[in-house]
């Protein structure tokens, strides 16, 4: 047989063409995400079984690396005009895609523009609020929530002469406990993953305290730092003395610290409520239970804030796209596909119903403590130092707490000097954000 | 008779330039020419609104403090970097070179490193010396060594530099062990004969007739710390604890790719680019006369 070279490459562009065709009868959207791994796989399989639920539109999910990574990809799409439909963002870059009103297609309005119910009431009051514009209008999907909670080792506490079926409550006793632990021969009484996230705006929020000034954030661009107040002054100072005997160890920024408890090493931990499954796995036998707090403070504890992601839906693209991403955000917040999601991730869910259905299934008797997220986010109703933070030019403000932190820890600044440079350094890059977003 | 090969044509010259003309303006002209429009413009991410604001972003970035301390953590991290990195090859190959038997093998050995990317090589760096779980660090803590480098700043300057210079070590290695082996035998030995010892023949021969091949390395060791380092810091510290690794480099990757103030980095880069244009200027003038070719 002779090949036709030319024949052969028309049937393949034939075949390639046919091939087009069908895949366009349906309304492709395109949903870059940040969920690698397990959560990647999830991720999947949710859009899957969307897609198997109805023939008009297929979710196509896209992973692009880190939260960073995805979002500076999907500004980079968007000036070439390549944007995806949905795009994840995390809940720092919050104000970040606000303030780039041309380039986000609010969801509220997205939902009302295609016909889509909606209803902002079946929403957890936190993970609703921390999205939304102070009137109440939501502006992304929420989706990955978590929020700080406080992990024990029951071994460690057993062995340090501690009840391992109780957990302290407040700092002075995680205090009494760390010495204890420390007493028994360990390296560590406890330490905190992402401690600008959980000691500074958990913190504030879970003692009712401003993080900034107007409504942190939420009430406009002029806001200022806040969280050098005295409270917040006199807990990091109790944590840079408690470092000096190892009460407290410094683990490293974001999940570093995560090997130091789950070898074992520190005996408490402060973390996403999303590492529960990770601990699991370490075979380590953790218990959960609520952050501490300072029991002088009236009125504490409040609620938590949360942290974590949601999906924004990007300006530009055919209105038949926006009607299967309507649809897709009304499967997505559906009890089954949330409680499901909460109860493979450890993420909290975000509606009252995926809630309920998890509590109905007895997924809390098997798994205890995995409720503790969502008691803690539904506390008391949220105040307005308490539903959580828009602060422009916020991954570099981060960046310098971390820093600020670091020499306090390192014992090169007292807590005072450290936290009011935070505020001095950070005020300078709000303001800055504020003369970019007139 | 002279004979000189002349090509008639006038355009041919500048065909064969052309390719890489092309690469030169795509790739460098092309990005530096943009980053210098861009430190003059105020932009949010989306490019959606853009203000030229003369040289505000340059204002900006040296009233910060951070800034400032990140040129100090520099010069520290690249000339301990360059230093260490040359002088330890320089060291090794003088003794490769004076190896008989199994030379092949030693030599490749050190060779090695060299096929590692600097991100992996960072991760190695980093699993080693992690303050839970690194062999390294277990001993260290055995020998009462409070080994820390999330926390303690010195040593985590301590653990990039050794991780960076480790690195770029062998191709020091390669050039300076190709350096040795140029230089006559006949040289030395006439030395030898007149009763020089092995540390005089270094000095006064073999150092000065390396110097050509010392002086390339340096004007490429320092380039390297400045940017080639980048996939080291990222992997081991990400510029900690409390900015005492926060190199120039390292800075402009943080404001532009995870900050996304696109006009405050592109002035640092303008910035950076004038350093090492510097740097290199200074090097060819006053450190090139010193050298015997």
């Amino acid at each position: 047989m002779k090949f036709n070279p030319i024949a052969m490459t028309a049937a393949a562009l034939a075949l390639a063409l046919a091939g087009a065709g069908a895949a366009q009868a349906q309304t492709e959207v395109q949903w870059w995400h940040a969920m690698g791994g397990q959560l990647g796989d999830k991720v999947n399989e949710i859009a899957g079984k969307f897609n198997a639920s109805q023939k008009e539109f297929k979710v196509v999910p896209v992973f692009k690396g880190t939260y960073t990574e995805t979002m500076t990809q999907a500004i980079a799409a968007f000036r070439a005009h390549q944007q995806p439909d949905i795009v994840q963002v995390f809940e720092v870059g919050t104000a970040t895609m606000m303030a780039a009103k041309g380039a986000v297609y609010p969801v509220w309005k997205l939902m009302a523009d295609t016909g889509e119910k909606f209803n902002p009431k079946a929403f957890i009051g936190p993970v609703y609020g921390y999205y939304s514009t102070t009137d109440g209008k939501l502006l992304s999907m929420p989706f990955n929530s978590s929020t700080p909670v406080f992990y024990w080792n029951k071994d460690a506490f057993q062995k340090a002469g501690l009840d391992p079926n109780k957990p302290p409550k407040t700092w002075p006793e995680v205090g009494e406990a760390a010495k204890k632990l420390v007493g028994s021969g360990m390296n560590c009484g406890f330490t905190v993953q992402w401690q600008t996230w959980v000691q500074l705006e958990n913190f504030s929020a879970w003692h009712n305290l401003p993080i900034a000034s107007e409504e942190n954030g939420f009430a406009g661009l002029g806001a200022k730092l806040e969280f050098n107040g005295p409270l917040q002054v006199k807990h990091i100072q109790q944590i840079a003395d408690w470092e000096k005997d190892k009460l407290f160890v410094y683990g490293g920024r974001e999940g570093k610290p995560d090997s130091k408890f789950a070898s074992g090493e520190c005996g408490m931990y402060l973390a996403s409520s999303g590492s529960a499954g990770g601990f699991a796995k370490a075979k380590i036998n953790f218990g959960i239970s609520m952050l501490p707090y300072w029991p002088e403070v009236k009125g504490a504890p409040q609620n938590s804030i949360i942290g974590g992601a949601t999906l924004w839906v990007l300006a530009g693209k055919p209105k038949e796209n926006y009607k299967g991403v309507a649809k897709f955000f009304t499967f997505l917040s559906s009890p089954e596909i949330q409680a499901d999601w909460h109860q493979s991730t450890g993420y909290v869910p975000i509606t009252t119903a995926a809630y309920e259905l998890t509590k109905k299934q007895g997924f809390y008797e098997k798994f205890p403590g995995r409720d503790v997220a969502v008691l803690q986010l539904t506390n008391k109703p949220p105040t307005k130092n308490s539903k959580g933070l828009r602060l422009g030019n916020y991954v570099q403000i981060r960046d310098i707490e971390d820093q600020e932190l670091e020499a306090i820890w390192a014992h090169k600044k007292t807590a005072k000097e450290g936290l009011d440079d935070i505020v001095k350094r950070g005020d300078v890059l709000l303001r800055q954000f504020q003369q970019d977003n007139k | 008779m002279h004979k000189r090969v002349i090509f008639q044509d006038k355009l041919l010259p500048y065909l064969l330039l052309a390719p890489q003309i092309a690469v030169t303006l795509i790739f460098f002209i092309w990005p530096a020419w943009a980053m210098i429009q861009q430190s003059v413009l105020r932009e949010d991410a989306f490019g959606l609104t853009s203000n030229f604001v003369w040289f505000e972003n340059f204002q900006r970035i040296f009233s910060d403090p951070g800034y400032l301390q990140s040129f100090e953590v520099t010069l520290i991290f690249s000339v301990s970097v360059a230093l260490l990195g040359l002088s330890s090859a320089l060291v090794l190959a003088v003794m490769a070179d004076r190896v008989i038997r199994g030379a092949t093998t030693y030599k490749t050995l050190l060779i090695w490193p060299y096929a590692v990317a600097p991100a992996v090589a960072g991760a190695l760096w980093s699993f080693l010396f992690d303050p839970t779980v690194g062999e390294v660090s277990y001993v260290l803590h055995l020998l009462g060594v409070n080994w820390n480098f999330v926390l303690n700043g010195s040593q985590a300057m301590l653990l990039v530099v050794f991780a960076a210079s480790w690195n770029q070590f062998s191709y020091n290695f390669i050039f300076f062990l190709a350096g040795l082996q140029s230089i006559p035998k006949s040289l030395i030995e006439a030395a030898a004969i007149d009763g020089a010892g092995p540390g005089r023949r270094f000095w006064t021969i073999i150092f000065p007739l390396l110097s050509p091949t010392g002086f390339f390395l340096l004007a490429v060791n320092v380039v390297y710390a400045f940017f080639g380092t980048f996939g080291v810091i990222d992997t081991v510290t990400r510029g900690g604890p409390a900015m005492a690794t926060n190199i120039l480099v390292y800075k402009v990757y943080s404001d532009s790719f995870r900050a996304l103030d696109l006009g405050g980095s592109a002035a640092q880069s303008v910035v950076l680019m004038a350093i090492v244009i510097g740097l290199t200027v200074v090097q060819f003038r006053y450190v090139e006369r010193r050298v015997h070719y």
